[in-house]
């Protein structure tokens, strides 16, 4: 029972920190009260917990936290951390957002970008009619967390018919010098027949201390327009991450999200698309590179509601030392979304006898007239393309970093940013070394 | 160059090669014939250093040293190499990525700086018209889709980028068209030289038409039972491979 009793520690510590900070917090209290409430409900996940199974929450929330951090890190740290040229940036550090960090001069016209602090104290009635409407607290106790104890984000609106050409980069820094628990949360909107591509980076600068970052993104599409929705996630050791992204799809509008998870202790994904009218297109795309003892737990619901959509998604992973990833890929077709095509496929490599990967689709089918298929598959490096590499002169190191490579390729080359797409076959390259 | 003595090997506790005998010398074309199930695949194998088959006797000494003691990828940086039988896709990894990765590590083996760009597109261009291989095959990745005759092919253009002193060509010719036969032929003929020498596996000897061997070998049940010129093959062709069993045999 000494578990039970831990557990209810960290949940009171939760509490308590939200009576004596609520009423510094922006917004709507009643919304917060009642997602404390659920959160008290849930409590932090056990892995008695199906969706929580495979991964042990209360461990990396051990030990005494602040609920906030200050700045800990200089600027030069957070100019190296704009690895994109051509991009409006957005920094976040532990949670907030720093006008004076981020690079916002000559927004194009239809693009806003500030604060959540900033837009609800403006009364912004996009803001307004939005703001936690879509991840729902019940679901899940973090979302019910992020909802009561947010304290600050980034809000952007892409107004109608706006072409917005060059990315957004959201960088997300933790830099505490003490053990610190953040709440960012994010809330996009893109109106009708709009385009927009969205970066968000989690970078962890701190040295001793541990950051736990419970991040939160919204992500609302409204019919006809574009989105395209990047995380890259490097959050090296001392990083710990939850982050869920909840992206709403109206009519024929097109969703491509890529998840990139090089490095961090722990990092859950929790990912849901909801697509809500008629042809409406999506790509899910995930890469996670584990290594140590690693923890990293995708969770991914694709709901079709409506006839005629189409979901692809491929989630791939290569697994080295004690390291433990876990891929959970649902897809619902709901009962109305006849003609719906929907894929999946997670593939994993698994290098070291002490690593683990958990798959699993999940298919829930309620219509009768849909395409659907899921398959996962877990395996070694191929002998005989080492064999066939080696047989030309390449050695055995570089001829596994050459498949291992070529793996991850099929996920890579789905970015559509060049630079960030250099960016991120660097990273990986390092990560091979 | 290669001095192959009472050479045994198994795999899986089976034994395949049960006493190979056979002498190479530089500008030489040796060609091994054999019905199926005789060993020339498990030969050429061997040769490369695939690591399943247990070479359970006898010796091979290429240019003074131990063969079998090297690692696959040391022996073609000592100048071996063996065009597959069967070509493996290995998608994600460009053909030119291969070969540059590849010619890198053979250099910096033998001690010698990294060629550059420059020298390195020279070359491939050049090696491409030798071998007539499409260019838009070798921008892809390595045998990715590509046809049975355009594997084969693409074995020859990486012999011809990497510069071998001894060719082992696996059954090069099996599934190969009369056309595609003529033009693998013709780029293993502009590629053979005084330095060095191939060895040509094959079951037919319709290959030998446009490779003209200086010896011919023949496979049995794991061991070369007859040795000739040129002519054996021609006279294996028109008996077929009962007249070896049966003179085996008797």
């Amino acid at each position: 029972m000494e578990t039970a009793i831990k557990t209810s520690t960290i949940k009171d510590k939760f509490i308590l920190e939200f009576e004596n900070s609520k009423l510094f917090l922006f917004g709507d209290t009643q919304l917060r009260n009642k997602a404390i409430e659920s959160f008290y409900k849930q409590g932090i996940p056990t892995r008695r917990q199906e969706e929580y199974k495979y991964i042990r929450m209360g461990l990396m929330l051990k030990g005494e936290f602040d609920f906030s951090a200050n700045k800990n890190c200089s600027d030069a740290q957070i100019e190296s951390l704009k690895f994109l040229k051509e991009a409006y940036v957005v920094i976040i550090e532990n949670g907030v957002f720093i006008e004076g960090s981020s690079n916002l001069q000559n927004l194009p016209k239809g693009l806003t970008i500030c604060s959540l602090v900033d837009a609800e104290k403006s009364n912004s009635p996009i803001f307004e009619k939005h703001y936690a409407q879509y991840a729902d607290v019940k679901a899940d106790p973090f979302i019910a967390l992020n909802t009561a104890m947010t304290k600050d984000g980034v809000f952007i609106h892409v107004a109608k018919n706006a072409i917005i050409e060059k990315p957004i980069h959201i960088i997300h820094i933790s830099t505490a010098s003490k053990n610190a628990i953040i709440q960012p949360r994010n809330l996009i909107v893109v109106d009708e027949n709009s385009q927009v591509k969205i970066i968000e980076s989690f970078e962890t600068l701190a040295s001793t201390a541990k950051t736990v970052s419970n991040a939160l993104t919204e992500i609302v599409i409204d019919k006809h327009a574009i989105v395209d929705h990047y995380k890259i996630q490097d959050e090296k050791e001392l990083g710990y991450l939850v982050n869920t992204t909840h992206v709403i799809q109206q009519k024929q509008s097109v969703f491509s999200t890529y998840t990139f998870t090089l490095s961090g202790s722990l990092i859950r994904n929790n990912l849901t698309l909801v697509l809500d009218d008629e042809h409406i297109e999506s790509h899910l795309n995930g890469l996670y590179l584990t290594t140590g003892n690693q923890v990293v737990d995708n969770h991914t619901v694709v709901d079709h509601r409506k006839p005629n959509c189409n979901s692809n998604e491929l989630y791939k992973g290569i697994i080295e030392g004690k390291s433990t990833a876990t891929f959970n890929g649902k897809v619902f077709v709901r009962k109305d979304a006849q003609k719906t095509n929907a894929f999946q496929s997670n593939k994993n490599i698994l290098l070291s006898q002490e690593g683990t990967i958990n798959t699993k689709p999940q298919l829930e089918i309620y219509a009768d007239d849909v395409k659907c298929s899921h398959g996962s598959t877990t395996g070694k490096l191929d002998q005989e393309k080492i064999f066939y590499l080696r047989a030309r002169g390449i050695g055995l190191i570089n001829a596994k970093k050459l498949l291992m490579h070529a793996f991850a390729s099929e996920v890579v080359n789905t970015i559509k940013i060049k630079a960030l797409r250099e960016y991120v076959e660097e990273k990986i390259a390092q990560t091979f070394e | 160059m290669l001095s192959i003595k009472n050479l045994h090997a198994s795999i899986d506790g089976k034994e395949i090669l049960k006493g190979i005998n056979l002498e190479i010398k530089v500008g030489e074309v040796h060609a091994i014939m054999g019905p199926n199930g005789s060993g020339k695949s498990t030969l050429a194998a061997v040769l490369a250093g695939r690591s399943e088959y247990d070479v359970t006797a006898g010796e091979v000494t290429y240019n003074g040293i131990n063969l079998l003691e090297l690692e696959a990828e040391d022996r073609a940086r000592e100048g071996i190499f063996l065009a597959f039988q069967y070509p493996i896709e290995i998608p994600g990894v460009s053909n030119i990525n291969f070969l540059k990765t590849a010619i890198g590590e053979i250099r910096a083996y033998k001690g010698l700086d990294p060629m550059n760009a420059k020298d390195f597109l020279m070359m491939m261009k050049e090696k491409q018209k030798l071998v007539e291989i499409d260019r838009a095959l070798i921008s892809r990745s390595i045998n990715e889709g590509f046809s049975g005759g355009e594997k084969k092919r693409n074995e020859i253009f990486q012999m011809a980028m990497l510069e071998p002193k001894l060719s082992i060509l696996d059954e090069t010719d099996s599934g190969l068209d009369i056309d595609a036969l003529r033009i693998v032929a013709n780029g293993v003929n502009k590629l053979k030289s005084n330095d060095n020498a191939t060895i040509i596996i094959t079951h037919y000897q319709r290959l030998l038409d446009y490779i003209i061997p200086d010896f011919v070998h023949i496979l049995y049940n794991g061991q070369i039972v007859k040795s000739g010129l040129k002519e054996l093959a021609l006279e294996l062709e028109e008996k077929g491979y009962d007249f070896i069993k049966e003179e085996v045999e008797a």
